[in-house]
């Protein structure tokens, strides 16, 4: 802590008296996953070049590399990055490990507050150790695990009098996580035009982190904790509730009964193929894909609706999602911090919006207008809401690839039983926060 | 050996150029024109296996640099000695080793026979067997996947043809008991192609005068076949075997493109879990023991096999 701390004010010292001493134009690289609101950022960029002089360059990665790819970088103590968007669960690793520059000193000068952003997304994008007032990244990019589906084949009269007469109950956006699985299964290999279609697009992917987010969409609805007590580690009770066991079942039940075939190593590509070629009527997805979505010609625009995770037990949301550090390693960091300045601007966060970025900034989700200015704007803000997210400890690595291990030898490969697989996870995690000292 | 070597290269150099370089006895131009290699040799295998083994013994991660390693003795290999998960990994690498090399050596060695006889075609037969051994398996494991596919795949398409199933019914890469299988066919297809040469460069080493021999005496094909075929094809077969038996070993990017170890851990080989631990988890102590594990095992069947390859040669 006192090393990252000392980091950070000398990252401080170092870019004030650079600022000072000279206004020097940079070729600046920030570091994201290649997705549809890097892109947007690009654009929003250009602004930034011409205000400052600096020059961006971006290094966009694929999702299922993004980690690899950039915890590499770090670990190597590599330049490449001035500025990364890291995922949310890096926060840990990037601050113990002295790879983000600590920012509280920054912000004091600069007057950037956090309680401009909103309270999740400080929590979980920029505070290390978790809820402390420690900054190591600005919130850049507010995100959720969410749903859309086929509006037009919904309000079809002939398929909602199909799903009565076979369900007694009328077809509409789900309000459980039970009857999404029914909706899902009512179009599980139904003929729409003359086409098979089926039920929903799900996260089943093993390498990464992708069955774990989707599983987690279930699991926290049905009251999943990863601890008994917050930052005791004690998981026994928590990891493996009935809840949890029910949930991991309810899971498997909706990949084996309402998921295209083949659909065994899926993630975000997969889910967003699966609907824009129309052979699936609901699918899960981040909500950083909506604005895309919602634009596409084919099945977007009146065509697509979009819904929160439904709750079960309770109203929860995996939370996706990244905030903006400074790299440790860069010798630009005066002109990176003069990025996130920018980037914190409430003017530039609302061009952010617009673009279809996520902006956590409170200035544009308190807006009047900004449940309207977008179909999904409302939805995000409820799922906003009831985010939970992965373990965000420097160990998230192996604690993540243990869960994708568990869950998808279960849900997948149909090995053991969700208790075995639960309880199996708890001695994974034992394994690791003993290693770590933790326990 | 090396002192005659070194005696012959130093009569051979001209008076002249000896006397340029006056002052260096021969044993040390000698030790000059090695040396590279040998610093070469230490740097780049040498020491990092030294030091890979020292890691063994501690639970360093490479991703904590703030943080001293500490020795924790035989921990780590307890650990691997002990997993169970570690053991259907070495499981699922047994099954794939053996059935690849099984089906890769009866249809190269039919394929070499066939390709051996004589007839019209024969070279443009040869150039479009081999084609696949070219390809990168990644582009492999690619187009693989889109064959196996359970709605446009072709494969389902063609096995459904023959059977009567719906094509959509099974799922060669998503179901557990056909997955392992997948990756068998692909890599019997990939690399055939490759025990096909190695075997045919046998068949073509075999003098035609012994088959005339064998005709004299009356020995009818098969005899021919089990008594002078096989015999003289089986070290260059067995050489086959051993550098498929290596390369397989190493198997990583075509699995990872087919089935990313999937599902669930069912097709996760040791190269792939290995290099999990290494650089997705960063338990580099951890993958260095687990690396030392593998080391020992390869090492020691692949020297029983020489000694077994080279009893076979003698004979």
């Amino acid at each position: 802590m006192t090393y990252s701390k000392l980091t950070g004010v000398s990252a401080f010292t170092i870019a004030v008296a650079g600022a000072a001493t000279s206004a020097q134009a940079e070729d600046l690289t920030l570091c994201w996953a290649a997705w549809d609101p890097a892109n947007a950022l690009v654009e929003l960029s250009k602004e930034f070049e011409a205000q400052s002089g600096h020059t961006m360059n971006f290094e966009f990665v694929p999702w299922p590399n993004f980690a690899d790819r950039m915890l590499n970088e770090l670990n190597s103590g590599g330049k490449l990055c001035d500025l990364l968007i890291g995922d949310s669960q890096w926060i840990g690793g990037g601050a113990e490990n002295g790879h983000y520059v600590q920012l509280n000193d920054f912000f004091d000068a600069e007057g950037i507050s956090m309680d401009d952003f909103a309270p999740a997304t400080v929590y979980a994008y920029s505070t290390w150790p978790k809820g402390t007032p420690n900054y190591y990244a600005l919130p850049a990019m507010g995100d959720a695990n969410g749903w859309f589906y086929r509006k037009d084949w919904f309000e079809r009269e002939d398929i909602q009098a199909a799903y009565l007469e076979a369900t007694g109950q009328e077809l509409r956006e789900p309000e459980t996580q039970r009857e999404l699985l029914q909706i899902a299964q009512f179009f599980q290999e139904r003929e729409i035009d003359g086409k098979t279609v089926y039920g929903a697009a799900i996260f089943t992917e093993r390498g990464s982190e992708g069955i774990t987010m989707g599983a987690t969409g279930a699991l926290y609805t049905w009251g999943f904790k990863y601890e008994n007590e917050p930052g005791s580690y004690n998981k026994e009770g928590a990891v493996n509730s009935a809840e949890a066991v029910e949930a991991l079942e309810f899971y498997k039940e909706f990949y084996e009964t309402a998921t295209p075939p083949g659909y065994t190593n899926a993630y975000m590509g997969e889910s967003l193929d699966a609907f824009k070629s129309g052979q699936v009527a609901l699918a899960m997805n981040w909500f950083a894909f909506f604005p895309g979505l919602y634009a596409d010609p084919t099945t977007g625009g009146d065509k697509i609706d979009f819904f929160v995770n439904p709750p079960q037990n309770i109203a929860a949301s995996t939370l996706g999602g990244q905030g903006i550090s400074v790299v440790s390693y860069s010798d630009k960091q005066d002109a990176a911090l003069e990025y996130i300045k920018w980037f914190a601007d409430p003017e530039v966060q609302a061009k952010w919006w617009e673009l279809g970025g996520y902006s956590a900034h409170n200035a544009v989700l308190n807006d009047p207008g900004f449940v309207e200015s977008q179909p999904f704007a409302r939805d995000f803000l409820v799922a906003m809401d009831g985010v939970q997210d992965f373990w965000q400890e420097p160990a998230y690595a192996e604690l993540l690839l243990a869960m994708q291990k568990r869950i998808h030898d279960y849900v997948v490969a149909d090995q053991g039983t969700a208790q075995e697989a639960l309880d199996k996870l708890i001695e994974d995690w034992t394994e690791v926060f003993e290693d770590e000292g933790k326990l | 050996m090396s002192d005659k070597t070194v005696d012959r290269v130093a009569a051979a150099t001209p008076v002249q150029v000896a006397r340029k370089i006056r002052g260096l006895s021969d044993r040390a131009i000698a030790w000059i024109f090695v040396a590279p290699t040998i610093f070469l040799l230490l740097a780049i295998n040498i020491f990092p296996l030294i030091w890979t083994i020292r890691l063994s013994f501690t639970n360093y991660k490479a991703n904590r640099i703030n943080r001293e390693p500490e020795w924790i003795g035989l921990r780590n290999y307890e650990r691997i000695l002990t997993d169970s998960d570690i053991w259907l990994n070495m499981q699922s690498k047994a099954h794939f080793q053996f059935w690849t090399i099984f089906f890769q050596v009866l249809i190269g060695f039919t394929l070499a026979w066939l390709i051996n006889k004589k007839f019209k075609g024969n070279d443009l037969w040869t150039t479009i067997i081999v084609l696949p051994m070219m390809l990168s398996p990644a582009v492999v494991g690619n187009f693989w996947k889109f064959l196996y596919q359970p709605q446009i795949g072709l494969f389902n398409y063609i096995i459904a043809f023959f059977t009567g199933k719906d094509p959509s019914s099974f799922e060669m890469l998503g179901q557990v008991n056909l997955a392992p299988w997948s990756i068998v066919i692909v890599d019997t297809w990939m690399w055939t192609p490759f025990v096909m040469l190695i075997c045919l460069a046998g068949l073509r080493s075999i003098p035609d005068y012994i088959y005339e021999a064998a005709e004299v005496d009356r020995a009818s094909k098969l005899r021919q076949f089990f008594t002078i075929t096989v015999p003289m094809v089986l070290p260059f077969l067995m050489l086959a075997v051993l550098f498929r038996g290596i390369e397989n070993f190493k198997m990583f990017d075509l699995v990872v493109q087919l089935t990313g170890g999937g599902p669930g851990s069912t097709t996760e080989l040791t190269s792939i879990n290995l290099k999990r631990e290494a650089f997705e988890k960063w338990r580099t102590g951890y993958a260095s023991a687990y690396a030392i594990v593998l080391f020992v095992t390869v090492f020691g069947l692949a020297s029983i096999y020489v000694k077994a390859l080279n009893k076979v040669k003698e004979r």
